[in-house]
């Protein structure tokens, strides 16, 4: 693999990295990583931005460690390391949850530690990490982080609001409309993402990045590659 | 008292694929729902294998769990165990299977890399510790996960087979499309809900 060949490779500018973790290369609406978390804790505004900064603080510090660490872990058994890493830093984060945000930790539930499966932790380790050194990843960890938080936001106020005529908790649509209680309903979720891609695609005008996790096909075997098992 | 253990195992395994469906409504192992259902005979195997991974995992970890954790007061360490069993147990089975079932190895061998990284196959072993079943109740549940994920693959690899043909706009061609199927096929599966009150 050409991660361990070159480690010396000049980071891109900070500038470049966030505008890629923002919009270029956006993990949630242009590469359709870390889909589970997207739709399952979206029902509130309060829950997604939760969720999107959980996961953003875990994602600056596994990309830091493992970048520190880069040139330690052996190839062959970097997948396995790079999980352990991030399971410890979800821990943490977890437990700070529980002992200072009990309601949000009650609203997201085993999302927590599902974090730890979250395609973008280790899609960013394997593609960004495991190539830069700690100070570049950890700001590419930060960005990516917010990028996701970013989409995670919009889509929860868009299920909010048409779902539960509220943002934040604040009645918004008293007198206006009735609101579809579908859209904070599991089939809402699907609908309010696909609605925020489409969005999404016709504003860049640029058809989706080529996915990773989203499109685990055995027939291109992208994430084939990813666990290293590509023959 | 059978009678009841039998009503017990039914209706749980119902539950977990009818109302509970792990991808439907609880939203676990979105990217092989979205990735591997263009055919239907790739999301059936997919279904068969990771059905297998999550009953082996959530067995063993609520062993793990019962007798090693807990006892010793380090629940802390609960994720960071179920992650490591599962990336064990998906490498020993690959070898396991590759030696001596080559045609199983065959037919599900390319699945087994991609779960590693799937969140159904951790999310059942800590859905099991949050509802505190017992080992026999934790499998029944497993099993029943496990095949929700199957018949959630199944159905939307038809509905996916048929879009093809379809004539779409490009803006929505691929993922945007593919989300606007499910919403439908998750609002069939919404009407499963309250039928065991």
């Amino acid at each position: 693999m050409s991660s361990h060949a070159a480690p010396a490779t000049a980071a891109p500018k900070p500038w470049d990295i966030v505008v890629a973790g923002l919009i270029k290369e956006n993990p949630t609406l242009k590469m359709i990583l870390g889909c589970c978390p997207t739709l399952a804790v979206t029902t509130a505004a309060g829950n997604g931005l939760g969720m999107g900064l959980a996961t953003a603080s875990v994602l600056m510090f596994s990309n830091m460690a493992i970048s520190m660490l880069r040139n330690v872990i052996p190839e062959k058994v970097r997948i396995p390391s790079y999980i352990i890493i991030i399971a410890g830093f979800v821990t943490v984060v977890m437990y700070v949850l529980k002992a200072w945000l009990p309601e949000l930790d009650k609203a997201l539930g085993i999302y927590i530690p599902l974090i730890v499966a979250n395609c973008i932790l280790l899609a960013r380790a394997e593609m960004f990490a495991a190539k830069y050194k700690p100070l570049p990843s950890f700001l590419d960890g930060l960005a990516m982080g917010l990028g996701f938080t970013l989409a995670l936001f919009s889509i929860s106020t868009v299920r909010e609001i048409l779902g539960n005529g509220t943002w934040f908790g604040i009645v918004l649509t008293k007198n206006l409309w009735t609101p579809a209680v579908l859209m904070i309903l599991p089939p809402g979720g699907f609908f309010a993402f696909g609605l925020v891609i489409t969005a999404m695609n016709k504003l860049t005008n640029g058809k989706i990045e080529a996915p990773h996790c989203a499109t685990c096909s055995p027939e291109d075997g992208s994430c084939l590659d990813l666990v290293g098992a590509k023959k | 008292m059978i009678a009841s253990i039998v009503q017990q195992v039914v209706v749980t395994i119902l539950t977990a694929i009818l109302v509970e469906n792990l991808v439907l409504s609880k939203f676990l192992g979105m990217c092989p729902f979205l990735g591997v259902t263009q055919k239907t005979s790739t999301a059936a195997g997919m279904g068969v294998a990771v059905t297998f991974v999550i009953v082996v995992t959530a067995g063993l970890a609520w062993v793990l769990n019962t007798t090693l954790l807990v006892p010793n007061k380090m629940e802390y360490l609960q994720t960071m165990t179920y992650i490591l069993i599962i990336a064990a147990l998906v490498q020993f089975v690959e070898t396991v299977v590759r030696k001596f079932v080559p045609p199983l190895y065959k037919a599900l061998g390319i699945y087994l890399p991609l779960i590693t990284t799937n969140c159904a196959v951790l999310g059942v072993p800590l859905l099991n510790t949050s509802k505190n079943y017992d080992l026999g109740m934790c499998l029944v549940y497993s099993f029943g996960a496990g095949a929700g994920f199957t018949l959630a693959l199944i159905l939307f690899s038809g509905v996916r087979e048929r879009m093809d043909r379809a004539d779409i706009p490009a803006t929505l061609k691929g993922i945007p499309s593919a989300l606007f199927a499910a919403t439908l096929v998750s609002m069939s599966f919404f009407g499963f809900q309250g039928l065991f009150q």
